[in-house]
């Protein structure tokens, strides 16, 4: 019996894409165990104390703003020295780690002159940037 | 005759093991939902890492249900812990997001790899579905919360009925694609190890796929909850991609759709690390030991008692939002 050779059914820029997901799903992962670590066991220093936590986790997220200061937006990043904002930070990056697979691939579509996936990877990458940018308000 | 009954009782044994893992589980998760319950209205006698470790032990629990029953984690983790732990329902569906993402970004490597998931499928549909998400996450967190909670109700008990009343087919049969499938090349092979047999397929009625997957980005984005309970009828027996096709690609469509709408709830700060990050390891591990379970477990069974735990979580979720069981 012959083996069947499986990643010849699988394009090449499947195959960039399943590798820079998986470096980023795994140093996303690490990251986010790392702080939170750091964050529980108070090696970094929270800005709003574990033990007054279950004072105001049941607040709606607006509330919670509006009594604890919390910052929206991008202004966490200017934080990330505190315990609670640095935990943040391997969120970000799990969230983020789809946008740098889509550019990793998109040469491969200008390579094989696809010009259709090269826009639909132009389109998803916008729609992931506007949402992160934090440009997009809401209001209760 | 000996092997026989050596065999049997080996089976008959593996049944009970199994059986009592199932009773223990669901044991578990309905002690902890009514101890929480019970505990909410003193929820600040408990100390924070008593919610931490119930919250890590709940997800635990969760993932390995899930891995069997066929189910993302976010869709049992918004009503269940939205409904029995004291955390707004705005930070549940942020954390809610994330455990669906990070079990998404954890499969995805392999599916694709595998040829399970598909890139040309995906992107068109996750390309919508991911803007009509962060709509959806936009709206979610303007409208008050038991709004949401009474839509939450009525979508998780509408979801119990599609599990229990939907059909699955394997290779369902296509006999040719639609202009819009044929010019994105929405097609492939994968190679099923079940059957050691190389499969090619193909999708059909592309547009209306595509014009779900709005619907279904806004319900993800809305809820906090991954969109697998939707993704894969729509691509399996509606586009008529094979059933392994169909879940791999809507694990993958995931990463996309929930990323964009985790960045809403993270910049609108409905994003606390102490809730999400017990959730995703405990949700992580839990599935991690359930895909280990996966033969030992009784997947039908398992459905069931998954089947039973939403129609409770979501009685729950609309009691609650009508003021009925606060």
């Amino acid at each position: 019996m012959t083996s069947i050779d499986k990643s010849s059914y699988i394009s090449p820029e499947q195959q960039r894409y399943a590798t820079w997901l998986s470096w980023g799903a795994r140093s996303g992962l690490v990251i986010l165990v790392v702080t939170f670590l750091a964050y529980v066991f108070d090696w970094i220093p929270a800005r709003i104390p574990l033990d007054q936590m279950p004072n105001v986790w049941s607040l709606s997220a607006h509330a919670y703003i509006e009594q604890t200061g919390a910052p929206t937006g991008w202004q966490w990043l200017s934080l990330i020295s505190q315990g609670d904002f640095a935990g943040l930070i391997g969120i970000a990056w799990l969230s983020g780690c789809s946008i740098l697979c889509l550019a990793a691939v998109m040469p491969i579509y200008v390579r094989d002159r696809d010009w259709i996936f090269v826009v639909i990877c132009v389109i998803a990458m916008s729609v992931q940037l506007l949402a992160a940018s934090g440009m997009l308000t809401v209001g209760h | 005759m000996s092997n026989r009954l050596v065999s049997a009782m080996g089976n008959i044994g593996g049944m009970l093991k199994a059986n009592a893992l199932l009773l223990l589980l669901s044991l578990s998760l309905f002690t902890a939902g009514a101890y929480a319950a019970e505990s909410m209205p003193a929820a600040s006698t408990m100390p924070w890492w008593g919610w931490a470790l119930a919250l890590f032990v709940t997800c635990f629990f969760l993932g390995i249900v899930a891995v069997p029953s066929g189910v993302g984690g976010g869709v049992l983790f918004v009503p269940i812990v939205g409904g029995f732990f004291p955390f707004h329902l705005d930070f549940v569906r942020g954390a809610g997001l994330l455990v669906a993402l990070a079990s998404a970004l954890a499969a995805g490597p392999s599916l694709l790899r595998g040829g399970l998931a598909n890139l040309r499928l995906a992107l068109p549909l996750a390309v919508l579905a991911s803007a009509s998400a962060i709509a959806g996450a936009m709206i979610g967190l303007a409208i008050p919360a038991n709004i949401v909670q009474i839509a939450l109700g009525g979508t998780i008990l509408g979801i119990v009925v599609l599990m229990a009343l939907a059909k699955k087919s394997e290779f369902p049969e296509v006999k040719a694609s639609d202009k819009l499938a044929s010019v994105l090349a929405m097609n492939g092979i994968y190679h099923d190890a079940a059957r050691n047999q190389r499969i090619d397929w193909k999708v059909h009625r592309t547009p209306l796929g595509l014009s779900l997957f709005v619907g279904i980005g806004f319900l993800a984005g809305l809820f906090g909850m991954g969109a697998g309970w939707a993704n894969v009828p729509v691509l399996n027996l509606l586009m008529g991609a094979p059933l392994k096709v169909s879940a791999g690609t809507s694990s993958f469509i995931l990463t996309l759709v929930d990323s964009s709408a985790a960045w809403i709830y993270l910049n609108k700060g409905a994003v606390l690390a102490i809730i999400a990050v017990p959730s995703v390891i405990g949700m992580m591990l839990g599935a991690m030991i359930g895909a280990r379970l996966l033969h030992v477990l009784k997947a039908s069974v398992v459905r069931k008692m998954v089947i039973t735990l939403l129609l409770f979580a979501g009685i729950r979720a609309l009691l609650k939002g009508l003021g009925i069981w606060i």
